[in-house]
């Protein structure tokens, strides 16, 4: 079995607002093995950003704060590091992608000085040679080495989200945390912006987690899926038996709510109802006030994570045995 | 870049036209005649009447204006009616004293601004972020005039580190330059601080922290400059304040600057100083104005992007 390059462990994570204590992620725990690429789904609020920035101990603090949890980072506990440590990981063997390509360049800075500036910092550059790698790293994003004398809002968004992406893989991390990448895009761009990091795991082996709320980037670009809902993650497998077979009722509503061209669907089944209030949020299983498999106990319960598969994990009653499962079409 | 500061400074000619006709405007409805305070109150009616004729005043309204600022366009703001010398040299003696009272008062106002505005910016509710925003209430609304006195009660009477008053060495301009800077520093530590605490919130704020840089290199090198832009226009009309507001302290501190020169011209209704030095002061705000704009395109490339 490959190593686990990250391990999160029973992580929970708090902001205290004015409107109250909100659980952002509650129980969350996952592993990601070297070279793996992780798909993070779930809807707007779920707590998959926030998850990302525990990881890089970036929540914005006030208001947000880590209650409890590990995160194991290559068997070291990153809680546990100094400020300067911790600074050391962070954009050197850890890096992230932010979502909206639009505001998270600093836009008085040129691009190329923002690559640069990692790399003298981690790789211990000069500034001659911190030039010319921040260059190859745009042309291997697909931008000619001479704008990096250029200022941010003198790209598109698509080159914009690619010059984060250089950046972010200035300094050869381990693992890179894309978030929503390709939210901010153009279908043709998100396509290109995809195939990009692709290319970069299979050359350069970098292990990923890409946060997205779209189940066809995890399909055309990951192994493994963590399905996350108001803050805690309610299915894990690799991509090929979650989309084959989804467990959760969760995960089927959301498989649901997409539509397929291959079966002559009248309509879509979209999940009934909201994400619950995270300020107020449902007792038992958190999922229960929409599902359509719930009965009573679930609002009473909180459900344990079962394996009923190897590499499988599905927090939901029916697994337990505690309620009535899928019909036997399902099983065949 | 070139073009647009070339646009900008034939701008200043219609700027400087407005001004002329309100300052000339307003000394002409003034009450109060000048000719009388020439020659005196028991001078002889006919000899008036003749200074009047000489000087051009019985002229109608629009006649007096357009020699007015032909000449002014020239250089020449006419001669004082009190000492009898031309404007021009005489505001040309005063005018570094003032400009130099200003900029010190602007140098320190900035030097103790935008330091503490960072501070207090980056440990937003802490202490220090309490007190000096307590102090900055403090500098603001403490009296120029009040502080001054104090001033010069504690380190000339009671300490005896620094002249009270006069014009010259560095120490003389201490006491004068801290007076006139105080209620400027209070408002920039101010608008430093607001401007850091919206700017620290930006997406690429995190993103330079998630690069690993220090908090000393992501405040200085990544938020600092995005929060200029409002500190640098606050910079640039405290200095303008400073410039023609510096009457008080000039008073105080026996400094040879104009504002204490105009204040004199305007009670011996000395009109002609009076035009002059407004529009030396207006020139002065708006140059200072354009530089704040140029500056503007050095600090941000989008800004500059603009000024075709």
């Amino acid at each position: 079995m490959a190593s686990a390059l990250l391990q999160i462990q029973d992580l929970k994570v708090e902001y205290h607002t004015e409107d109250g204590i909100v659980t952002a992620v509650d129980n969350l725990s996952l592993d990601l093995n070297k070279g793996e690429t992780l798909g993070l789904v779930g809807e707007t609020g779920a707590g998959k950003t926030t998850s990302a920035l525990a990881v890089m101990r970036l929540v914005p603090a006030p208001p947000g704060k880590v209650i409890s949890g590990r995160v194991l980072f290559d068997g070291q506990d990153l809680s546990t590091l100094k400020a300067e440590e911790m600074r050391l990981i962070r954009g050197n063997r850890i890096s992230m992608i932010f979502q909206d390509p639009m505001t998270s360049l600093n836009p008085v800075m040129t691009v190329g000085r923002q690559i640069e500036e990692a790399v003298e910092l981690h790789q211990k550059m000069d500034n001659k040679t911190a030039k010319a790698r921040a260059g190859e790293m745009l042309k291997l994003v697909g931008i000619p080495a001479a704008r990096a004398a250029d200022y941010p809002h003198e790209f598109s968004g698509g080159m914009r989200q690619r010059v984060g992406i250089a950046m972010a893989l200035s300094c050869n991390p381990e693992l890179l945390i894309a978030d929503e990448p390709t939210t901010a895009l153009d279908v043709t761009i998100q396509a290109q912006v995809l195939e990009l990091m692709k290319r970069l795991r299979t050359e350069f082996g970098t292990s990923m987690i890409i946060i997205t709320h779209d189940l066809g980037i995890v399909a055309e670009a990951c192994d493994k899926v963590a399905i996350m809902y108001a803050g805690a993650v309610v299915e894990y497998g690799t991509v090929e038996s979650v989309f084959n077979r989804p467990l959760h009722p969760y995960t089927r509503g959301l498989f649901g709510s997409i539509p397929n061209i291959a079966e002559d669907v009248e309509r879509l089944t979209p999940i009934p109802g909201l994400m619950p209030d995270p300020t107020d949020l449902p007792y038992g299983c958190r999922f229960h006030p929409r599902c359509p498999m719930a009965r009573e106990i679930c609002s009473t319960q909180t459900p344990a994570i079962s394996t009923p598969e190897d590499g499988r994990t599905v927090a939901c009653m029916i697994y337990e045995g505690l309620v009535p499962g899928y019909d036997t079409e399902e099983k065949a | 870049m070139h073009k647009y500061i070339l646009r900008r400074l034939f701008l200043l000619i219609p700027v400087m036209l407005g001004v002329s006709f309100v300052v000339f405007t307003i000394m002409f409805f003034t009450p109060g005649d000048p000719v009388r305070v020439m020659l005196g109150e028991r001078a002889p009616e006919a000899e008036i009447e003749a200074m009047r004729e000489r000087m051009g005043l019985n002229e109608p309204f629009v006649v007096q204006f357009g020699s007015f600022v032909f000449n002014a366009a020239r250089g020449d703001l006419g001669r004082s009616l009190v000492t009898r010398r031309p404007v021009f040299d005489e505001l040309y003696a005063r005018f570094p004293a003032t400009l130099q009272l200003a900029a010190a008062g602007v140098l320190v106002a900035v030097l103790m601004g935008i330091p503490i505005g960072i501070v207090s910016a980056t440990k937003q509710y802490s202490l220090f972020d309490g007190m000096s925003m307590a102090l900055a209430l403090v500098g603001v609304s403490m009296p120029n005039f009040w502080q001054g006195m104090m001033m010069i009660l504690l380190f000339s009477i009671v300490l005896g580190v620094l002249p009270s008053s006069g014009y010259g060495t560095f120490m003389h301009l201490i006491l004068p330059a801290l007076t006139i800077g105080t209620s400027s520093a209070a408002i920039i530590t101010r608008m430093t601080r607001s401007s850091m605490l919206e700017v620290v919130r930006q997406d690429y704020i995190r993103t330079a922290r998630a690069k690993g840089l220090s908090e000393r290199v992501v405040i200085n090198q990544h938020a600092l400059k995005n929060a200029l832009i409002p500190i640098v226009t606050v910079i640039g009309l405290q200095f303008g304040y400073l410039l023609g507001g510096a009457v008080l302290t000039e008073t105080i501190f026996s400094w040879p600057g104009v504002g204490r020169f105009m204040v004199d011209a305007i009670r011996q209704r000395d009109y002609p100083v009076v035009q002059g030095g407004v529009l030396l002061l207006a020139l002065t705000f708006s140059v200072v104005n354009l530089l704040v704009d140029i500056l503007y395109a050095y600090i941000d490339p989008r800004i500059k992007a603009q000024y075709k």
